[in-house]
């Protein structure tokens, strides 16, 4: 039998190849662009700058950024998805809601929101510069803006998860004596680690590669740029400044190559669970 | 003696799921909790497990007034209805897990921990299906696994929810027979919840008749159809 959405072949075969034009423009395109004009002065140069000094430190402060921003999120995500699930209280459809204000809000604006609170002229500023705590333009600043622009990932996973798998064998445990740390770790979490996986990793893809937050929290203060912001400065250097510049971007790219693997890789293995779950 | 409740009520939002309600269950009694399907009995089963916090009222465990104590504290053996065995485990760990989450200076030891298992195994008879995950057993299988998990704990009183709600007929009236037998062998203090005259009857030493929240008649089988107390026993038993 034909069905009468699959008659219209050229129909079918546009918006095949619109998606397709998309992909290519949007996707493959950048993409070879970026390792072609890494490669435009030769290997060695790209291998030269990214073993510069200022490519280092800022792959370092990329690194110790994420090193941060992940556990909190993760540590984050969790918490709240536990209390979205297992507690009733008011108020919960509002906090779901609100976990996902950084997705739309832009970055910039929540990195100016750390500067209007913590900045010099910010309302704690004054209190912050008497005891010599620096928050902005500054390691803590950076992890506060990349923190508030990746903070729903784990907990908007999470909680669907956790709500459609309910709490009969979290109570099932309880019964049987367990603690609730005994509860977490033995009952909860193995239901929940691949979940955990897939957001820390989403986490951690945006938290390496966000730009607008931290361009508004980091300044330009030389060595507190992070791998974005160095990408930029490569880029506006006169000296073979866009070679440089998509040197160190490949570095991003590899990451989000890595990510999606990993992702993909935890997408399947999901599948083959449920599969064998089901039947 | 067993168990006891002791003017029981509980409200959910604005809905009375429990009133005042009070009963005994003496020590190594089979007692059935039956009555229509929203009447409370299951809300109860789980005020005495610990699973909900009554707003009034106590819950007495031998002599000792758990009604403060926590679920984990309590030693009740919940037998849930539809199992809630921990999907990612197999037979044996599940078993074994209120075993090895005792404090470690009473747990027992490993070896002590499998033989536990392996009695209770036999008991059930599933000797040979450790390994088994529990998507891969038969309801009745996993039925018996939950009830040998609850067990494991030696627990003081044993809470069964419609224990035999989620299986065919056959393997009902097998599972019925043998948990009467199980009783009778253990006389382990033991309540269960159902919607199912029969089953009540044919079970439980004592029945107590349950509507929207509230008690509406105790006694053995033969007393509640000879003297019904009120149009509700009367007409739900059909005498």
């Amino acid at each position: 039998m034909r069905r009468a959405t699959a008659d219209n072949w050229l129909v079918r075969y546009l918006l095949i190849g619109i998606v397709f034009a998309f992909i290519f423009i949007f996707l493959v395109f950048p993409v070879c662009v970026i390792l072609i004009e890494a490669l435009h002065n030769g290997f060695g140069f790209y291998w030269d700058t990214l073993c510069a000094e200022h490519s280092l430190t800022a792959i370092r402060l990329t690194l110790l950024v994420a090193l941060a921003v992940v556990p909190l999120n993760t540590l984050f995500g969790i918490s709240a998805a536990w209390a979205v699930t297992h507690f009733q209280f008011r108020g919960k459809a509002l906090l779901i809601s609100l976990i996902e204000i950084p997705l739309w809000v832009s970055p910039v604006i929540g990195g100016l929101v750390f500067a209007l609170i913590f900045g010099r002229q910010g309302w704690l500023g004054t209190w912050l510069d008497t005891h010599g705590i620096q928050i902005i333009f500054a390691y803590p600043g950076i992890v506060l803006g990349t923190a508030f622009v990746t903070f729903p990932f784990v907990a908007r996973g999470l909680i669907p998860l956790m709500q459609s798998q309910g709490k009969a064998e979290e109570e099932a445990a309880l019964t049987l004596g367990a603690n609730g740390w005994q509860l977490f770790w033995r009952v909860t979490f193995p239901k929940i680690k691949w979940g955990v996986l897939y957001g820390m990793i989403l986490c951690n893809a945006r938290a390496m590669g966000e730009f607008g937050a931290v361009s508004v929290l980091a300044g330009s203060v030389e060595d507190r740029i992070t791998v974005p912001l160095q990408i930029e400065q490569y880029y506006l250097g006169l000296d073979q400044g866009m070679p440089r510049a998509f040197a160190l971007a490949s570095i991003l790219l590899f990451l989000s190559v890595v990510t999606l693997a990993i992702k993909v890789g935890l997408e399947w293995r999901r599948l083959a669970h449920n599969i064998i779950r089901t039947h | 003696m067993g168990v006891a409740v002791n003017h029981i009520s509980k409200q959910f939002g604005t809905f009375p799921a429990l009133h005042d309600v009070s009963l005994r269950v003496e020590r190594g009694e089979l007692l059935a909790l039956l009555g229509p399907s929203g009447s409370g009995k299951t809300t109860l089963l789980r005020v005495i497990a610990g699973l909900e916090i009554p707003d009034e009222g106590q819950v007495i465990f031998a002599d000792e007034d758990v009604t403060e104590k926590s679920a984990y504290e309590r030693r009740a053996g919940f037998v849930f209805q539809q199992y809630a065995l921990f999907q990612h485990m197999n037979v044996f760990e599940n078993i074994a897990f209120g075993l090895r989450v005792i404090p470690r200076k009473n747990r027992p030891d490993s070896a002590a921990i499998i033989s536990r298992v392996s009695e209770l195994l036999k008991l059930i008879q599933l000797e040979g299906y450790e390994k088994r995950l529990p998507s891969q057993l038969s309801g009745g299988q996993r039925q018996r696994v939950a009830l040998a998990r609850a067990l494991a704990i030696e627990p003081r009183v044993l809470l069964l929810d419609e224990p035999f709600g989620a299986l065919d007929a056959r393997v009902r009236k097998d599972l019925r027979k043998w948990l009467r037998h199980f009783h009778d062998q253990t006389h382990l203090t033991s309540l269960f919840v159902t919607h199912d005259q029969d089953e009540a009857f044919e079970l439980a030493d004592r029945v107590v008749i349950f509507n929207q929240g509230s008690i509406q008649q105790i006694g053995v089988p033969a007393e509640l159809r000879k003297n019904p107390q009120n149009d509700f026993v009367r007409e739900f038993l059909d005498v």
